[in-house]
């Protein structure tokens, strides 16, 4: 019960950042992206059930109040929490290599998912552009955002752990 | 919290169960104007507040820091600005001049009266996207205070965007500048039809698409003036959407298009005027009608009746085409 309190904290507080702090953060228009950080360490910490909702609620979140269509961001993020769950068994906590690059490959199947299904569907084939200006920026950001963050999650993830 | 092991569905029914649903939400708001109901309520409650907090604390460290550098400034700024008095003093008769000039010319076209009488209030932006891909935010004032989806926003006397969802203390906003955004405009001397449409890849050069513009006499160049049309189905007219920035002829050599500067600072919107008046609704077939009937009656006074047929079916492809994410994101 604790867990799921601190766990919907978690992804309020995350949504809550990015959309205020981290938009006055953004460097050259482009900020780092919080949710995928949360839904892809929940994925990979906890399994993939708990990343498949981790996943959902935060794309719910960004659907409610950014989003054009009900659900979109939702499906996204609920299959990239599930696919971080199956490297659940090879994760061992201290070593932050597998998480930044879990994080960093869920980052960039976040933007190649968003660019095929809102600009590719509307005929927007600029691909290249689109990778070279937000694509790789943002994902360049968030690494740098999870080198600070991630041992956060980490500790929080580790005492509930210990408590349960 | 001890137990026992409990009968626990397995994960993949759980993401297909899910997928499915969000499907189905997917293609109900596309298809419907569903747009959450009793989801926007709940989560606004919850969030609102503590982001309207967020947002007024941001402001007050950013104010003090800003209280910190501006004394540094001042002292060198109050120098310049002793000479700029004198500069200004001068300019300023000139401008004078100028402004009788100007309130002809609004009489002329009549925008004065048409957009002070328009009901407004003032909002607070308090979230923007949470990705980088589209440019919507949220602002502070709901259906409670009277926001309906399709009200007009605007900020420093520039078209902001247009209000696409509301719940009962916040409502999301589209701006002009978002990827999918697209507003029927004319250009303010001649009154000659255009669509600006947002565009990621121009935003990051501050700029606009400028589409289907007739200007059969070569009148339009740099720096005119862009306004909303009078054949807008949600846009008031005449409110100001930008400048001209550059201008070029079209490969099939009837229409121009171009791209234009915003009047409108996006960087830094923190209020913005909604306008609380909707512009009367008609239904989108009647608007497309309505348009192409302009059109034509426009092309009228065009020069051969060959090239006037040619340019309405391009026009009549170009509205129906961009006329979609408009109705889309409204109904």
């Amino acid at each position: 019960m604790k867990r799921r309190i601190v766990t919907v904290l978690i992804i309020l507080i995350g949504f809550l950042f990015q959309c205020t702090v981290f938009k006055t953060l953004s460097i050259g228009s482009i900020s780092p992206n919080l949710m995928v950080i949360i839904t892809s360490s929940f994925g990979f910490m906890k399994g993939k059930k708990e990343g498949l909702w981790v996943g959902f609620f935060c794309g719910l979140l960004e659907d409610i109040f950014y989003g054009r269509l009900l659900g979109m961001h939702a499906v996204i993020y609920m299959y990239i929490g599930y696919a971080n769950g199956y490297f659940n068994h090879i994760f061992y906590g201290e070593d932050i290599k597998l998480p930044i690059f879990l994080i960093s490959a869920s980052e960039l199947a976040y933007g190649l998912g968003h660019y095929v299904i809102m600009f590719m569907m509307r005929s927007r084939f600029a691909f290249f552009y689109y990778l070279t200006r937000i694509i790789l920026p943002e994902l360049l950001y968030t690494i740098v955002v999870t080198l600070l963050f991630y041992r956060l999650i980490y500790g929080v993830n580790r005492r509930l752990d210990k408590e349960a | 919290m001890r137990r026992k092991e409990r009968f626990t569905i397995p994960g993949k029914y759980i993401l297909f169960v899910l997928t499915l649903l969000c499907v189905g939400t997917m293609s109900l708001s596309f298809l419907t104007d569903f747009d959450g109901g009793v989801l926007n309520v709940v989560s606004g409650y919850v969030l609102i507040p503590i982001q309207r907090g967020i947002n007024s604390a941001g402001g007050w460290m950013r104010s003090r820091v800003e209280n910190l550098e501006d004394l540094t400034a001042v002292k060198g700024e109050n120098e310049r600005l002793r000479e700029q008095i004198a500069e200004l003093t001068l300019e300023n008769n000139a401008m004078l001049q100028e402004r009788y000039e100007l309130e002809e010319l609004r009489e002329l076209y009549d925008l004065d009266n048409e957009y002070s009488s328009l009901d407004k209030i003032a909002a607070n932006v308090i979230g923007k996207d949470t990705g980088n891909w589209f440019n919507m935010f949220v602002i502070d004032k709901g259906s409670n205070d009277g926001i309906r989806v399709d009200m007009n926003v605007i900020a420093g006397g520039g078209l902001v965007g247009i209000v696409t969802k509301t719940g009962p203390d916040w409502a999301q906003v589209r701006s002009i500048i978002d990827d999918m955004s697209n507003v029927s405009a004319m250009i303010l001397k001649n009154s000659d039809l255009c669509y600006v449409r947002g565009d990621l890849q121009m935003m990051t050069e501050g700029t606009m698409q400028m589409n289907g513009l007739r200007d059969p006499n070569d009148e339009v160049e740099q720096g005119d003036k862009v306004v909303t049309s009078y054949v807008s189905a949600k846009f008031h007219k005449g409110i100001l959407i930008g400048y001209v920035n550059e201008i070029s002829t079209d490969a099939n050599n009837l229409t121009k298009s171009g791209s234009l500067t915003p009047a409108v600072d996006f960087e830094h919107l923190s209020t913005v005027l909604v306008i609380t008046d909707l512009k009367q609704q008609v239904d989108v077939d009647a608007d497309v009608e309505e348009y192409t009937s302009e059109a034509s009656a426009k092309e009228d006074d065009g020069e051969t009746e060959n090239a006037s047929d040619e340019t309405e079916g391009g026009n009549e492809t170009e509205s129906s085409d961009s006329a979609e994410p408009e109705g889309e994101a409204a109904e």
